[in-house]
């Protein structure tokens, strides 16, 4: 596409695992799972009643007081990754900073899969018990998927585009894709981007649970998330945040940032086949890791490490696990694969960029991290998915995987720098 | 209810909404100068005044409520 190559700065993570990067960083690598029974609500007429909640989340550390009353959980999550990834990576923004970028060309691209979905209920319930002339004049920005970026950009001064891609489980994939993509055109020269979600509410466990897509096994919730083993019932929903600073190497370098790792390639396209089905042999997501493996030229064979959408339920797994042989070809047998969702649920709109910081600090720290509740092997699902413990490991390259209803999908590509 | 009753509740709904200290919110504070509102926080001032002491404020009549002291002047006038 250009010459022009971007790379990764700052990371910001909220899961069910804890807030900040190096807490949840350490309890990937412990196989911890933050699976628990549903606290925000009594969920007790809904067959799933476990789910990622994240419990240690204190708004006013990130985030003035009033503003907190006027945001929805969702974009709390997204402020407060946001402001852990600004300082990390120290992006300098403004002219009145040292290596300070043109506002105007840094871009806020942060997006969720449903968006403020507890205010939408709040709202709604408070409609119907005082009427509908009583409703917040905070509902509507509560409830909105491009406040999130629109917040971040206002906190910041980035001027650039701001906008929230809403793919369902693939938005924040595409969130960093199209960041990445803006930054190699030369439209912008910095990004801050990623997802976050906050769904874990009566409307959002219910309607997933209604569709059989979650795990009921409410007796054991640590053991739920077991994507690619045999025994897996559908998937766990989590919540959180995950959020990258992408720059533009020189511009990175002549500030002297700390450069976690290159992103090197993105694919985007469409199953264009079911609602929530994914196309039979995973051709879509096939086809999806091709596009990425094309646009960075590389070669799966450098491919060491991926970052598997691994939802946990039957269906995306073996669909996944097929992808990854048609892809990968005899190489399959040797890359990698694991999913973090077996830790922190799945993240749905978040689940990108959680899992795009997750990529990057496996290549730079040299060790990957496991998937949890490997105990029965699924004879579809036959890779090697780093079980139940994280694994040292120096590779070149790590894929991350998103795929979302609708049948869409978008997959990153990762390079040690 | 007294003035200083009104003044009292008024002042804890606009601490709590604004998230302001009860010590800044005086008589002569203006919403949007000195409290820093903005107009979608006037609106919820309002419901929420309008909620807690029974008082209808129509809209023409709100655009006149200014300060902390416009407010509670206006409930003290119009509680039944």
């Amino acid at each position: 596409m250009s010459h022009r190559r971007v790379v990764i700065t700052g990371t910001g993570l909220i899961s069910a695992l804890g807030t900040g990067t190096e807490k949840n960083w350490q309890a990937l690598l412990a196989g911890t799972s933050g699976i628990s029974l549903v606290t925000r609500f009594d969920p007790k007429k809904i067959d799933t009643r476990i789910a990622g909640e994240v419990k240690d989340f204190e708004p006013e550390k990130f985030i003035d007081r009033r503003e907190v009353r006027r945001m929805d959980l969702y974009a709390q999550y997204a402020m407060a990754a946001a402001a852990m990834a600004v300082e990390e990576s120290g992006l300098p923004v403004g002219p009145d900073v040292p290596h300070g970028y043109t506002p105007e060309r840094v871009g806020v691209i942060v997006g969720s899969g449903i968006g403020g979905i507890s205010s939408l209920e709040e709202q709604h319930r408070k409609g119907l018990e005082k009427g509908f002339d009583r409703l917040s004049p905070f509902f509507i920005i509560q409830m909105i998927v491009n406040m999130a970026p629109g917040l971040i950009s206002m906190r910041y001064n980035c001027k650039g585009p701001n906008w929230a891609p809403v793919s369902a489980c693939a938005t924040s994939a595409h969130a960093i894709g199209e960041a990445w993509k803006s930054i190699k055109l030369g439209e912008t020269d910095a990004a801050i981007a990623g997802g976050a979600e906050a769904a874990i509410t009566p409307l959002g466990l219910g309607g997933f649970s209604v569709m059989k897509a979650l795990s009921t096994r409410n007796d054991d919730p640590a053991a739920a998330s077991r994507p690619f083993d045999k025994d897996r019932d559908g998937f766990v929903m989590g919540e959180g945040a995950g959020m990258l600073i992408l720059e533009e190497l020189e511009a990175a370098k002549k500030r002297g940032a700390r450069i976690l790792a290159e992103l090197v390639g993105y694919g985007a396209n469409s199953d264009a086949y079911h609602v929530t089905q994914p196309a039979p042999e995973g051709e879509g997501a096939a086809r999806c890791m091709r596009l990425a493996l094309q646009s960075a030229g590389m070669n799966p064979e450098q491919v060491g490490y991926i970052n598997a959408h691994g939802t946990s339920t039957p269906f995306n797994d073996a669909n996944e696990t097929k992808a990854i042989k048609a892809v990968f070809g005899d190489h399959a047998r040797k890359v990698a694969v694991s999913s973090t969702k077996s830790m922190t649920g799945h993240m749905l709109g978040a689940a990108g960029g959680y899992e795009g910081v997750v990529s990057a600090l496996a290549l730079s720290r040299n060790i990957l991290p496991p998937t949890i509740n490997q105990t029965s092997p699924d004879p579809e699902c036959d890779l090697d998915y780093v079980p139940n413990a994280a694994r040292e490991a120096k590779v070149d390259a790590v894929m991350s995987n998103s795929f979302g209803f609708g049948g869409t999908n978008a997959v990153l590509l990762f390079k040690r720098f | 209810m007294s003035t200083s009753a009104i003044e009292t509740k008024v002042k804890g709904i606009i601490a709590d909404q604004l998230g302001v200290g009860e010590d800044e919110i005086k008589p002569e504070s203006s919403f949007i100068e000195d409290l820093g509102a903005d107009s979608l926080d006037i609106v919820e001032l309002v419901m929420a005044m309008e909620e807690e002491f029974e008082v209808e404020i129509p809209d023409e009549e709100a655009e006149n409520i200014k300060t902390v002291g416009d407010a509670i002047n206006y409930i003290t006038t119009h509680k039944k």
